[in-house]
């Protein structure tokens, strides 16, 4: 619920920004690539869906499913932090950084703290891996599983609100 | 397909995909940019309610935490719009 109140509170605070600069906000939005925003959102609810699928597995008492697909979640969520750095090294590339201007302000201090979620995330992902192979999870007990579940959909919520405010709001 | 569309998580999923598409789509055009960016805030609100009732399962969750996470989806859904209509 922390997060949920401090990102509310950053996401307030950008569109409130917005509209006092939207002429700069407008120009600087144009030069990132929404293909990557898109290919990062289709990453990362896919990867969440595929958590979903592995809480199911655990409940069924499928174990190797569940670190199957705990383990394509991963995947997907390092495809997230690869095509960000792709992003980041553009930017920077073109001489464009966080005192740009304050849209580049928002984008690189917003996405950072995410990322930073999706990295504590991921982490988490690989623990609770680790703990399915030893056959933690199963029918009557998936608590666990369920948990590190909800961080990791929780930081998709959170980049579903992102996308649509840095890469879709015209 | 059929057995995917069964479960409502994998149908989840799939909407989720096709919104995403769908609002690229929608910020690709020009001349309706105001309208297109609220109509992405207002199906990233419908994305972010599919993850947290289908996803999280918040749909089975005690009425409490369905409630605090409903309200706040809401509240900065309709802040956020407001900003960008107003």
């Amino acid at each position: 619920m922390a997060e949920l109140v401090m990102f509310g509170a950053f996401f307030v605070a950008y569109v409130f920004h917005r509209r006092t600069e939207i002429e700069v906000f407008d120009t600087a939005q144009a030069t990132l690539d929404l293909n990557l925003g898109v290919a990062n959102t289709l990453l990362l609810v896919t990867s969440s869906w595929a958590v979903v699928r592995a809480v199911e597995a655990a409940r069924a008492d499928c174990y190797a499913a569940v670190v199957r697909r705990l383990g394509i979640a991963i995947a997907l969520a390092l495809a997230f932090v690869a095509v960000k750095c792709v992003e980041y090294s553009a930017k920077f590339a073109a001489g464009i950084d966080m005192i740009t201007n304050t849209f580049y302000m928002f984008y690189f201090s917003l996405t950072m703290i995410h990322l930073a979620h999706v990295l504590g995330g991921t982490v988490i992902l690989v623990v609770t891996r680790q703990n399915a192979k030893r056959g933690a999870y199963h029918r009557a007990d998936t608590k666990g599983l369920e948990a590190g579940a909800c961080y990791w959909h929780l930081v998709d919520l959170l980049w579903i609100f992102l996308f649509a405010l840095l890469y879709l709001l015209r | 397909v059929t057995k995917l569309l069964q479960s409502r998580s994998d149908r989840a999923w799939l909407l989720l995909v096709l919104a995403t598409l769908a609002t690229s789509c929608l910020a690709s055009q020009r001349g309706i940019e105001r309208y297109a960016g609220a109509t992405a805030l207002l199906i990233a609100y419908a994305k972010a309610r599919m993850v947290v009732l289908d996803f999280m399962e918040l749909r089975q969750a005690p009425f409490v935490w369905r409630a605090m996470t409903e309200a706040w989806l809401l509240i900065i859904s309709l802040t956020l719009l407001a900003f960008v209509l107003l």
